[in-house]
């Protein structure tokens, strides 16, 4: 397997898993405005991870597109953040976690927007554009929810630190983000974290939330570990295109 | 070009692909037509459509060889819509992007956002009610003078 088709499938599953959570919200959020918002959201990881992942298959060359890898791999051969595949939760969390992601995102892409590879480099910074709204709609409601009522706040706290152990896994670099940060493709992770912090906890500050101190938890998402709900999601994710293989429009 | 003014954006129905900025060039070469085409949001549902229908704009037009290409750099901006489709929008109840913001610095929370003036009877005493609308390119407004809720394009 290609260093750059592996690298891809990250961006692309990582949105895509992400995008999947938040669409669950379509029909369910709090007020309609919110309900259209998250549902835009999640349609705009969802395009960002049909372009990452076409262009995975174009690399890989054995002729899949982003259809077959989003719809015919299985759990262990999806390579996203398990952050990103922990069930939707309250409001609280869906936000919290979108405003950690989105954060992290930020500085990914704005690094990928230097990227020596023009289809990767010209998408990631079309993510980027995408990225920015996304950053803040999630922060002004972590700063709505932390700095709101007694519930409120008490169920945004809860979210951070539900979430929180699980941010490890953003800067966590191995071989394959090694090779691509050295060959000038793509971004070394653990190089995001300087930027990444001071963001996230000038927002929580606002919010007057308390970054947890809880250490990180497992992690292993990109070689293909993940929990015990990532095949629950995919399962239903998967279950259209492969009970009607072939099926069109 | 011509051709390619009959083909509207299917969301923004009042203006065309290229009104819209998102045709990056045409080309003929042989029997061949190619049209490099941007799509405006990476996940927008309508970039299909616009591609089959300049296919079929063309086809139309007695060009049977069409290649319609996408390409993502430079990415798309609402800088590139014609003057004379932001009028347009205006007219169709759609309040016309501003400037595109330059930096790709994160957005500071909670500073002061620009009143986007109401389309119906040009008050800037206008309220943001959601910046995401009913397709990924729009926001959704209020009008405290006319009291209208509006769309707008988001500069992007």
């Amino acid at each position: 397997m290609s260093p750059l088709f592996e690298y891809l499938l990250r961006l692309g599953d990582d949105r895509l898993v992400l995008g999947h959570r938040n669409a669950e919200w379509c029909g369910h959020g709090p007020i309609l405005e919110e309900d259209i918002a998250i549902s835009n959201i999640a349609l705009d990881l969802t395009g960002q991870a049909q372009l990452f992942l076409e262009l995975a298959g174009k690399v890989e060359g054995t002729g899949r597109n982003a259809d077959q890898l989003a719809y015919w791999r299985d759990e262990n051969q999806f390579r996203n953040l398990q952050l990103l595949e922990l069930p939707r939760g309250d409001f609280a969390f869906t936000m919290m976690r979108q405003f950690l992601f989105s954060a992290w995102s930020h500085f990914l892409l704005e690094g990928l927007t230097q990227s020596t590879h023009e289809d990767l480099k010209g998408i990631a910074a079309k993510a980027l554009k995408e990225n920015r709204y996304h950053f803040r709609h999630a922060s002004e409601w972590v700063v709505r929810l932390g700095d709101g009522t007694e519930e409120s706040h008490r169920r945004a706290q809860a979210a951070l630190d539900q979430a929180w152990p699980w941010t490890g896994e953003f800067f966590l670099a191995d071989d394959t983000d090694r090779q691509m940060a050295a060959e000038g493709l793509g971004v070394d992770p653990s190089g995001l974290k300087a930027a990444w912090e001071p963001v996230v906890a000038g927002v929580i500050a606002r919010a007057t939330l308390t970054v947890p101190t809880a250490p990180m938890r497992m992690a292993g998402g990109r070689k293909g570990r993940h929990t015990e709900v990532l095949g629950h999601m995919l399962a239903e994710m998967q279950i259209v295109a492969r009970s009607h293989p072939g099926a069109s429009w | 070009m011509a051709v390619l003014h009959e083909v509207k954006d299917p969301e923004v129905p009042a203006i065309d692909v290229v009104e819209l900025g998102i045709i990056r060039g045409a080309s003929v070469e042989g029997d061949r037509v190619t049209v490099t085409v941007t799509p405006t949001y990476s996940g927008c549902p309508a970039t299909k459509v616009i591609e089959q229908e300049i296919e079929a704009a063309l086809h139309r037009h007695g060009v049977a060889d069409v290649l319609v290409k996408t390409v993502f750099s430079p990415p798309w901006t609402t800088d590139w819509i014609m003057p004379e489709a932001r009028e347009k929008l205006r007219a169709y109840g759609i309040a016309p992007p501003g400037k595109a913001p330059n930096g790709l610095d994160l957005v500071t929370l909670g500073g002061p956002t620009r009143a986007v003036p109401c389309p119906y009877c040009g008050s800037s005493n206008t309220a943001l009610e959601s910046e995401f609308g009913s397709t990924a390119c729009k926001s959704i407004h209020s009008c405290r003078n006319c009291h209208q809720p509006f769309e707008h394009f988001k500069a992007i």
